[in-house]
Parts: C-alpha cells; structure tokens; sequence
C-alpha cells in the first residue's frame, strides 16, 4: 500500500494509491486528503489505477475526503477504477455520487 | 460448551406447529363469532373496545405462532481462521469507571487475538486515566461534534467506527463483562461472507431469586430469538453481539447515497419555489438582484436537469455551488441592511433541529413559507443549498452506519443490514454477564425507552413495506412492534369485568354455554402453546409485565408519535435515577394502583348486585374470576416497588 501525492499547481493535488484501498488502510487516505487540504491544494484527484481492491471502508474514506474538500470549498474525484472498483461503486450505488474520470490528471480538466 | 437449554428435537418442533395451527384455528372461530354472532350493540362502547383487544391478542398469538414455526438451535460454529482482526468496543456515557474498568479487564481476557476500546461519551478524565493504566484505547466525540446531533449510543459507536480498523466488532454495554471464550464461539460464523451479525443472549448476574423486576428475558433470548433467527430476523440487541465492519460500512454507504439524493431533489425543489415566490415582490426589479435571481433559477433548472439526465450528485452539486459562489460575489455591493435582517430569521429557523436524535426540521417549508425579500430569499436558497451539499454538513461525519433514527440503533440497524441482503445469527449461549437495574424507577425508564424506540422505527421505516425484506422478516420486525401496542388492549381488559360488575353490562351478547364452548378451547390451546414454546422456561413472569406495565406502552406509542410526526423530544420519564433510600416508589404505578382499586370496588359493587337480586350469577362469577386474573397480573407490582437492590445502583442512558 502506497501513496503518492503530486502537485499539480493550480490548486490541484493527486494522489496515487498502489495496492488495497480497505479498512486498514481507509485512515491513511484521509490523512492523506487532509493534509492536502491544509496545504491548500482542495482540489483532490484520487488516482485509482492501480488500486487492486477496495471495500466499504475505503469508500467510506473517499466520501471523507469528499466532506474535507468540499468544506475548504474545494472537491475530490476519483479517477480510473479497475473492473473490482467499479463493481463496489455500483453495488453501492456510489456510481451515483462519484464521476469516475478517465485519468487523474484530467480529473479538474475534463 | 454449556448452551443454556437443552436443543429441540424434531418431534418437540413438530408438536409445535401443531400446537400452533391448532391455537390460529380456535381463535379464528373465537373470534369470527365475536365480530359477527356476539357483539352487544346496545353497548358498543365496551362490546367494540373489547372485540378489537381480542383481535389484538389473537393477532399477537399468530405472529408468535409464526416466530416459534422455525426455531432453530444452532451447533457451535468452527473454531475461527486464526488471523482474523477484531475491535472490542465498551460503550459507556455516565457509569462509574470501576464498572467500566472491570469489563475492561474481562475483554483483555478474552481468548482471540483483539484490541479493546473504552467509547466513553461522558468525556471524563478520570475514565481516560482508567483507560491508560489498563492499557486498552480510549475513544471520545471530537470536535466534529460540536454543535450536532450527538445520536447517543448510535453516534458513539459511528464515531468509533471511525478511528480504528478491525474487521469485527464485538459490542458490549458499560455493564456487560464477557467471558474468555465469546469471540472463540462465535467469529465461526462469519466464515459464511453473507453473515453480519452474531447476536448472543443478554443475562444478568446480580437478579435476586425470583427476578421481581422481570430483568431477564428468557423467553426472547431464547425461543423468540432462535424463532426469528429460522427466518433469518434475529435481531441486533444493541450488545453481546459480533458486527461485520463491512456489512456496517456498506449500509453508511448506501444510506449515505440515498439520503443525499433525497435531499438534493427536495432541496432543489423547494429552492425553486422560493425563488419562483422572491421574483414577484417589488424589489425584484432592481436590475442587480434581478439578474442574481435569474442566474440561480438558471442554476437550479441546469442542476435538476443534469441530475435528471444522469450526472453524478458529486458533480453536479459542484457545478451548482460553483455557480452560486460567483452569484454572491456580484451581490456583496447590493444593500446589505436587508440581508442581515432576514440573515437572523433565518439563523433561527435552522436552530430549529429536533434536539433528541437531530432530524432536521423541514427547514425548507419554513423557509418557503416565509415572506422573505428577494434578497434574503436569495440567502436562504443559498444556505439552503449548501446545507445539503455532499458534505452533509449538519451531521459531524457523512457515514452514519449505525441507524439514527431512533434511540434502540439495535433494531433499526439490523433490519437495514437485512435488508441489503445480509443474515443474521442468534447464538444461544451465555458469553457475557451484566447488571440489571435494581429499582423500579430505572427499570421503568430503561423499558419506556426500548418501546419509544421501536415505535419511532414503525412510525420511521415501517417494516412491512420495506423493500429487500422477505415477508416472514417483515413480521419478525412487525411482531415485535405489535407486541408494544398492549398498553390499550391491558386497558380494555381491565375495564371490560369492572363495567359488567357496576353496570351489568355484558359486551358479549350470548349464552355462558356458547361463549365458553368457543372461548375455553382457544385459550386452553393457546396456553398449551406457550408452555410448548418456552421450553421448560418461566413465562408467567413476562406475561404480567406485558399487561402491568400498560401506562409505560402507552406513553411509549404517544410520545413516539408526537416525536416522529411532530417533532417533539422523547421526553423521558422523570424517575430518579439513583434509589431513593427507604422510600418505596410508589408514585411510579399510581394508574396501575387506581386500575387495583376500581376493580376492587367493582367486585364489592358486583357481589352486591347479586345479593340483591340485580346481578346475572354466572356473569358475576366470570367477571370475579376475570377480575381475580386482572390482579394476580397486577401484583407483580407490589414486590416490584418494595424490592430494594443489593449492589449500587447504576444508571441507564
């Protein structure tokens, strides 16, 4: 499990995970977009490329994430869901909440 | 393993259903003759109240019937995978920290590998202290909390949810000390990926001989649930139960996800018509507010137009606060005094949140019914906007996963995880022992708030027509709701004999002969019912308080009403929640006293009648005995008031 957070100027941070988005590593992820927040880039891309699996608890870090964001007037996306990914935001109807962009660096510039 | 009752065999499980086919037909013949051959018109009153709590009962029995048609005892599960991670959370608001602390020290003996957690929202740090020098975590509200609907025991266990990471949790109350061996015996379960709870039975240590209080409930845990659990109902009890954290962080996810898009739709409806209704007043005209309400109806319109064609929530309400943000910033030169005026009417009106569990107030039809200038109608659309931006800001964190809408979480979580598809099992095994309430006054606060719950969860999400329950879990949820209604059925009960033996009024138009051909059979089988049901297990004890507590169900279903449709706080009981040394608290059933006294008069009034000729003697020696049965019930009581604990006495939430 791994992040990595890129500023992209403009405001704009995203942050890569490699690995399991899941109950173990959900705190870390909203550590992550807090921080983000108070450096002052509140506008958060989540890129999920290389997230092999996530579960309720991960979500439940994005929807997080979300809340940090959008109070400092900002917002998240997420970005580029494998096939287990997309399935859970179905299942959950998150679909309904979150727009999956093709690509985190197109996430704020689509 | 020592499980607490013998297992049923299949011939007892087949003498039930017998027994219980048996009971519905004799009491449908009971009381289809009542309704249609029977009823006393000349005295409707009595003669309708009468036939309805009948029909109440008969109901009750055939929901029970339905319960007891799948009872299943369930064999010890496979011992767990070894690595599996587990939070042991200890709730506890206002006990003292030697209680808490000595379930602390039991959860660290517990066997599997866990973490163990004191949730303490009383915030004391004497309990902090506690929880240091025992080693285990400590976790209160932070400052997300300020300011908002706490949820009682549901938010603290939210909140918990929150900051740690294992993947089960076993719940206990403040007062529940485990046994080494409870997450041996039942994370078995959970091998089976649908299972989210394991639900075991709550029994507590300090009941003196006799249980004058009725604390324990043998016939629920037990019969009741193994019942509901061969329908796949058995309920969450708020503790000794093992909780799948993604079965819990599903459900805040998915309610989280209807929820906003509930709010979202009404928000933009409602924001629509405030506008539409700004628009119209005279300073609508000046040219600057007049394109600033243009824009946002512009924005509105767009919003529900996107959401309509399919675009996420996420995106839209973006968009539309974007939007809004650019509106204000043209409006800042705009006159001011306007604004700040109808600012502080609306300040008010979202103060005005339900204090007990937070359901806002419908700010919206408030605001829309307002007369605001265009201005601060313009605000307020704004305020109303972002109050239901996906950040769900007027709650301290967006998941929710333990149920909020009443104070029993317990039942209302598990009927949603339920109904998502999840199972539930009810393991019939003591693995936890706990305090009981040791006065009247406690325990009457403790069982008003359980019956205000569940009806706050009829009157909120109504099991009978929620979607994803099968329909034998829809009665599970329902029986047991349908049981709190008993307040006005013991009131007819106790009232009908009184009525005959002042009055000699009979609410049954009949011969003795007839009546006691159709009544006698239902009742005989449906105490044969019982004692086959509960299994060796004293019921009588249950049966009592189930009548002798009518004033408490009744209160309970009318403040539920005046919360749910109204608004209105709980509004407990005032009791005193510490024993009140050397005075019995007979204040606490005046209504069940008066109820004693009448029927007393009554059968003094009744003997009379007969002595001078005025009484019919069958009738008088039905309703003496009735009036006999009414009392033996009632007398639960008196032991009840006078019982005085022998441990110190605790507080319940």
């Amino acid at each position: 499990m791994q992040f990595t957070v890129t500023d992209q100027g403009e405001g704009i941070a995203v942050v890569h995970i490699a690995g399991r988005l899941n109950m173990v590593t959900a705190p870390r992820l909203r550590e992550v977009v807090a921080a983000s927040v108070a450096a002052g880039q509140n506008r958060v891309a989540v890129d999920l490329s290389d997230v092999d699996f996530i579960d309720s608890s991960g979500l439940g870090a994005l929807i997080g994430g979300l809340k940090t964001t959008r109070q400092a007037g900002g917002d998240l996306r997420i970005a580029a869901p494998n096939e287990q990914v997309r399935l859970v935001l179905q299942l959950t109807n998150m679909e309904r909440v979150l727009t999956a962009y093709p690509t985190a660096s197109n996430a704020f510039h689509g | 393993m020592v499980p607490i009752r013998p297992a049923r065999s299949a011939a007892h499980l087949l003498l039930l259903r017998v027994a219980v086919l048996v009971t519905i037909a004799l009491g449908a013949n009971y009381i289809i003759w009542r309704w249609f051959f029977s009823l006393n018109w000349d005295a409707w009153w009595i003669a309708v109240a009468l036939v309805l709590a009948e029909t109440y009962s008969l109901i009750d029995v055939a929901l029970f019937g339905l319960t007891m048609w799948r009872a299943r005892d369930r064999e010890l599960p496979a011992a767990p995978a070894p690595d599996l991670t587990v939070d042991v959370f200890i709730t506890s608001y206002n006990e003292p920290v030697e209680l808490v602390q000595r379930t602390a020290q039991a959860a660290q003996r517990i066997r599997y590998p866990h973490t163990t957690w004191i949730l303490d929202d009383g915030n004391r740090p004497e309990m902090r202290e506690a929880a240091q020098l025992l080693d285990v975590g400590y976790i209160t509200r932070g400052a997300d909390w300020q300011n908002r609907p706490l949820h009682a025991k549901a938010g603290n266990l939210n909140n918990a949810l929150m900051s740690t990471e294992g993947e089960f949790v076993l719940i206990l109350d403040a007062d529940q000390v485990p046994l080494p061996h409870i997450l041996d015996h039942t994370l078995g379960y959970f091998v089976d990926p649908t299972v989210a709870l394991v639900q075991t039975p709550q029994v507590f240590e300090n009941v003196s001989a006799g249980d004058p209080l009725g604390s324990q409930a043998p016939l629920f845990y037990g019969p009741i649930q193994q019942g509901k659990d061969g329908w796949n109902a058995a309920f969450f009890c708020g503790s000794n139960a093992v909780v799948r954290r993604e079965a819990l962080m599903q459900l805040g996810i998915t309610r989280y996800v209807l929820e906003m898009e509930r709010a979202v739709t009404r928000a933009l409806t409602g924001a629509a018509r405030v506008l539409a209704r700004a628009s119209r007043a005279d300073d609508a005209q000046d040219p600057i507010v007049q394109t600033a309400l243009h824009e946002v109806g512009a924005a509105i319109k767009d919003t529900r137009a996107a959401i309509a064609a399919g675009e996420t929530i996420g995106h839209a309400t973006y968009t539309l606060q974007q939007r809004m943000a650019a509106v204000s910033r043209d409006l800042v030169a705009v006159d001011l005094h306007l604004l700040t005026l109808d600012l502080a009417a609306i300040a008010e009106l979202e103060l005005e949140t339900d204090a007990d569990n937070g359901v806002p107030v419908h700010s919206l039809e408030l605001l829309a019914a307002r007369d605001l200038s265009p201005l601060g109608a313009l605000e307020s659309v704004q305020v109303l906007l972002r109050s239901i931006d996906v950040d769900r800001s007027d709650e301290a964190q967006p998941l929710m996963p333990l149920a909020t809408i009443s104070v029993t979480e317990d039942m209302a979580t598990s009927m949603r995880l339920h109904g998502l598809g999840f199972t539930s099992i009810y393991h019939h095994e003591t693995l936890a022992l706990g305090l009981a309430p040791e006065d009247l006054g406690t325990m009457i606060t403790q069982r008003l708030r359980w019956a205000q719950g569940t009806m706050q969860v009829l009157l909120r999400e109504n099991p009978l027509v929620q979607a994803g329950l099968s329909l034998p879990q829809r009665l599970m949820y329902f029986s047991t709701m349908w049981s709190y209604l008993s307040g006005y059925a013991a009131l007819v009960y106790f009232a009908a004999p009184a009525v005959f033996l002042c009055f000699g009024i009979l609410p049954v138009n009949t011969t003795a002969l007839e009546f006691f051909l159709r009544f006698l059979p239902f009742m005989v089988a449906n105490q044969i019912l019982f004692v086959i049901s509960s299994h060796g297990i004293s019921t009588w004890r249950g049966q009592q308080y189930s009548l002798a507590l009518f004033p408490v169900w009744i209160k309970a279903t009318t403040t539920a009403v005046a919360n749910v449709v109204f608004h209105r706080p709980l509004g407990f009981v005032v009791t005193p929640k510490t024993r009140q040394a050397g005075a019995n608290p007979w204040h606490l059933i005046l209504p069940q006293i008066a109820v004693a006294v009448v029927l007393i008069v009554s059968t003094i009034i009744g003997g009379t009648r007969l002595a001078l000729g005025l009484g019919e003697p069958i009738g008088t020696l039905v309703n003496v005995a009735w009036v006999v049965f009414d009392l033996l019930i009632l007398s639960v009581l008196v032991p009840a008031v006078r019982f005085q604990g022998s441990t110190p006495k605790e507080t319940t939430r």
